[in-house]
């Protein structure tokens, strides 16, 4: 058997010809329309920044700095000042997560660390309901069913119940005499609430399974009750992380459009009083975006919206930031 | 340091002896020659300065300790390394005279005639019949009936062919480890390459699977160029034609970069490597005082 | 945390009696009430829509061609456009959105790795699941409805909208179930010679393939009953358009929405109608990517 290389371009097993480099174009391209669609997104988001800026520019140049950020907000008379819209979308936003806060704490750790693996299951499964039904249908129902009875059974009572008592009476109490709404910052926060226990919960659940088992076994080994373990060695591990999770939460109660634009009164007036009609960001450029033909209408609602992009893409941005360096220290630990 | 290594090196031409060897080494062809390879991770140096040639039709076997380089240097001669990042290869590995690491040889080329054998089994979550056609149809081959022909050959070349052959369709990962094993094999000689190498394909297997693939070498020797790395001493004694045995670079010194880098200490006849090795390490390990 | 059992008698094996006991029952009762404070109005919702639209659901309901009148009661005429304008778009979108997604995953976890770039478009990717759909409602809007003036508004504008919501989402999902597909079998396919479009075409992705549709599912899900991003691009219709390129369209969020408001009753009903089979939609879809998790997704945490 002589080791002579064959001239065959074909190259049977055997000889070393054929060798050469062919990077085939297929696999070339492939990894060029991957690179692409990996772009993609950096393309939307410049884009998004970009584009909805230049068509906001009038509101700025008619209204300047201070216009913007004006309570008065009056499109018939050309005042367009979104103070109130902004104040209304931060108040609901911490309403929910100061709701959503312990609840998906509660249920994170019910899941990861009291329920048995295999009832786990069902829990989760609701949960992912809760996460699938339409903010449309919730705000359909918030509406129809949610508000009438908050306003005819609730409202009223926790109102007169702390009307006249020093901070609660000017967040819960009468607003000019008997006046309390159903459709309010306060019944919108709750479902806001509802609506993002899910991915609070399940972010949180995430953070808490990082916490090493070899820490969790020793407070066990110590002859700690469940709770004490979990006071001890989860909650300091993973109340970062939590937090993070919590922020997210707070860009998605933020950005949350129809039950803003259902359950909130749609009034665009700021006021401590949570259980009065209020307006937020995303609300009024639903409800009125088909009126908004005149130019600076249309440019404040889409600013509006610019604005609400940078505020959510910086809360995301913090969150995840917050969220990876928890997972980083907890791997390091580990 | 140095003297040691100039040691090393003197130890790996083939020996020139008249003792009863199947094959005499400068007779049959080489395949693939390594010459001075030495590869890095970053800046540590895993192995340095290899030089030893594999010769057709025969069954080479590395030996030596854990983390010695052995599988490092397997992986040099398909250019496996390549899909570690931080992995570097210096020295040339020829195959039939022409090197595998010149500008412009493709390492897919290069993998289509110098076929891989794993450690742990890695079955496709495909079918049987899939995984054995796989690398066929990378290649090209498209009908039916050649197909068929290329998978049956192979499943039977590995031994696989009586238990398999009437559920080609069931699932790669549904046969057991020695199964699994012999179906990688099959899958590797599909494509008919000229050298299988193999990673410690018996260490995840019992006796009686490791036994059956101990047979099935010794029977596609004839066809292909083999070369195994092996945990077991008796394995590569029972098995090999020429055996190479790497160890780990004493160092005196403490602090070097080299602490740990692995080197070629001794090549030749399996039957002289185990029966009259010329190196204090490599008697120290064959029998069984080392490692 | 230590405990001490100082004092104790030698030899006590009860459960740590007292306070210890009761704040950890009342802990994890704490924890329960979470729980059902999540169930109940989940329960009140489902209950509300099955009640108030199981009723105004017919046949007829769910494919008449023409949405009446708002005056008209919920027994005349119904939410067909909608019904086909939501399957339309959500699907167009989907079109766009699962191969993109996809893709993207393959270019971070196969040709990426941790350079920079990658890390960028990974860590970018994240930051625009959070990005509220009304933006890209309006952002299609802008790009796409504006300058083409009033034909703008069409389906095939939501599906931008929604395609643009997605992305993230299947990119995110992908990118998990690709990591998780064993590096030994792509050894195995480089050492038979497979280029890397190749072995991740024929190996890395049909071995992902059930995580990734299952991950497909969930985010058509979410876009089937997403409203803002339609409010913007697909203007007003209130027949059925099948042509998601021409011509405005409507879908059964968007006509929730426009009903909740409605003084007519009439409206109102069509409303819980169109609810009922809003949630009914998202629900096959979730079930549908459980069962695929189930029986193909092979590797899964």
């Amino acid at each position: 058997m002589s080791a002579t290389i064959q001239a065959d371009p074909a190259g049977p097993a055997g000889s070393a010809s054929g060798l050469s480099l062919r990077r085939p174009f297929g696999d070339r391209a492939f990894q060029v329309t991957a690179l692409v669609s990996g772009l993609l997104v950096l393309a939307i988001l410049v884009l998004i920044a970009v584009t909805m800026s230049q068509q906001s520019t009038t509101w700025f140049t008619t209204e300047g700095w201070s216009g913007i950020f004006s309570v008065d907000w009056d499109p018939a008379h050309g005042k367009f000042g979104a103070m109130s819209f902004v104040y209304g979308t931060v108040v609901v936003s911490l309403i929910a997560i100061i709701i959503a806060y312990p609840v998906s704490m509660g249920v994170a750790l019910l899941l990861n660390e009291v329920v048995p693996r295999r009832w786990a299951q069902p829990i989760v499964y609701a949960i992912d309901l809760l996460a699938v039904v339409p903010s449309v249908v919730w705000g359909l129902w918030g509406f129809a069913v949610l508000i009438p009875w908050l306003q005819t059974t609730i409202y009223p009572h926790v109102a007169s119940a702390v009307n006249g008592i020093w901070i609660l009476g000017n967040l819960f109490g009468f607003l000019n005499g008997n006046y309390v709404s159903g459709a309010s910052f306060f019944t919108a926060g709750v479902i806001l609430a509802i609506m993002i226990t899910p991915i609070v919960t399940s972010v949180s659940r995430e953070v808490i399974a990082t916490v090493p088992a070899a820490d969790k076994e020793g407070a066990y080994a110590l002859g700690a009750t469940r709770w004490e373990m979990i006071r001890g060695v989860v909650w300091p591990h993973s109340q970062t992380g939590i937090v993070g999770a919590t922020l997210l939460g707070l860009g998605r109660a933020m950005g949350e459009t129809i039950v803003v634009a259902l359950v909130m009164g749609s009034a665009p007036v700021i006021t401590s009083h949570l259980f009065t009609p209020g307006y937020a960001m995303p609300g009024v450029i639903a409800n009125q975006f088909g009126e908004a033909t005149v130019g600076v209408f249309r440019a404040a609602l889409i600013g509006m919206g610019v604005l609400l992009f940078l505020l959510t893409i910086i809360i995301n941005l913090s969150a995840r930031a917050i969220v990876g360096r928890n997972a980083r220290r907890m791997r390091g630990a580990a | 340091m140095e003297q040691q290594e100039q040691k090393v090196t003197a130890k790996l031409q083939p020996p020139q002896t008249t003792q009863a060897e199947t094959y005499a080494a400068t007779d049959a062809a080489k395949v693939l020659d390594a010459r001075n390879v030495s590869v890095y991770y970053g800046s540590f140096r895993a192995v340095t300065d290899v030089s030893l040639p594999i010769y057709q039709n025969q069954i080479t076997a590395f030996i030596g300790p854990s983390g010695c380089g052995k599988t490092t240097v397997l992986r040099t001669l398909n250019r496996m390394n390549d899909l570690i990042p931080a992995a570097r290869v210096e020295g040339d590995v020829q195959y039939h005279g022409a090197s595998l690491y010149a500008r412009g040889v493709s390492p897919t080329a290069v993998r289509r005639r110098i076929g891989m054998v794993f450690q742990k089994p890695n079955p496709f979550p495909k079918s049987i019949y899939e995984n054995v056609a796989y690398g066929p149809r990378i290649n090209g081959i498209r009908g039916r009936s050649r197909l068929d022909e290329i998978v049956e050959r192979s499943l039977r070349q590995a031994a696989l062919w009586d238990e398999v052959k009437d559920r080609l369709n069931k699932s790669g990962l549904s046969l057991s480890g020695g199964q699994a094993q012999r179906l990688c094999i099959a899958r590797t000689l599909a494509v008919e390459p000229d050298v299988v190498l193999m990673d410690e394909p018996c260490s995840a297997l019992d006796p009686i699977a490791t036994g059956r693939i101990e047979d099935l070498m010794q029977e596609i020797k004839s066809r292909y160029t083999i070369v195994i790395v092996t945990h077991n001493m008796q394995q590569a004694a029972r098995v090999s034609d020429r055996t190479a045995f790497f160890s780990v670079l004493r160092d005196e010194k403490p602090g070097q970069s080299d602490i740990r880098t692995g080197v070629l200490v001794e090549y030749g006849a399996t039957q002289q490597i185990f029966e009259d090795p010329r190196d204090d390490r490599t008697q120290a390990y064959v029998t069984g005082r080392m490692g | 945390m230590a405990v001490t059992a100082a004092g104790r008698p030698a030899v006590d094996l009860g459960e740590p009696g007292g306070w210890r006991r009761a704040k950890n029952r009342l802990a994890v009762g704490a924890m329960w009430f979470a729980f059902l404070c999540m169930l109940v109005p989940l329960g009140f919702v489902l209950a509300g829509v099955i009640i108030k639209g199981a009723s105004v659901i017919t046949w007829q309901f769910l494919t008449s061609s023409t949405i009446p009148p708002n005056v008209l009661p919920a027994n005349i005429g119904g939410m067909g456009p909608a019904v086909v304008g939501t399957l339309e778009i959500t699907a167009f979108a989907a079109v766009i959105a699962i191969p993109l997604g996809v893709l993207g995953a393959v270019y971070l976890n196969e040709y990426g790795g941790n350079r920079p770039l990658a890390r960028l478009i990974s860590f970018m990717s994240d930051v625009m699941t959070g990005v509220p759909s009304i933006v890209m409602g309006l952002f299609i809007f802008t790009v796409w409805v504006i300058p083409h003036g009033l034909t703008g508004y069409s389906g095939m504008a939501g599906s931008f909208a929604l395609a643009c919501l997605m992305l993230p989402i299947v990119i995110r999902s992908s990118y998990e179930m690709l990591r998780l597909v064993p590096d030994s079998l792509r050894e195995g396919s480089y050492a038979l010679g497979a280029t890397k479009a190749r072995v991740t075409l024929t190996v890395v992705l049909p071995a992902a393939a059930g995580g990734i549709v299952s991950g497909a599912l969930l985010a058509v899900a979410r876009a089937a009953g997403e409203t803002a991003p339609l409010l913007f691009t697909i203007g007003f219709a209130l027949t059925t358009n099948a042509n998601l390129f021409s011509g405005a369209n409507t879908a059964l969020s968007t006509q929730i929405f426009d009903n909740v408001l409605q003084p007519y009753t009439g409206a109102v009903d069509r409303g819980w109608g169109a609810a009922l089979t809003l949630i009914v939609i998202a629900f096959i879809f979730m079930l549908a990517a459980r069962i695929v998790t189930a029986r193909f997704a092979r590797y899964s945490r």
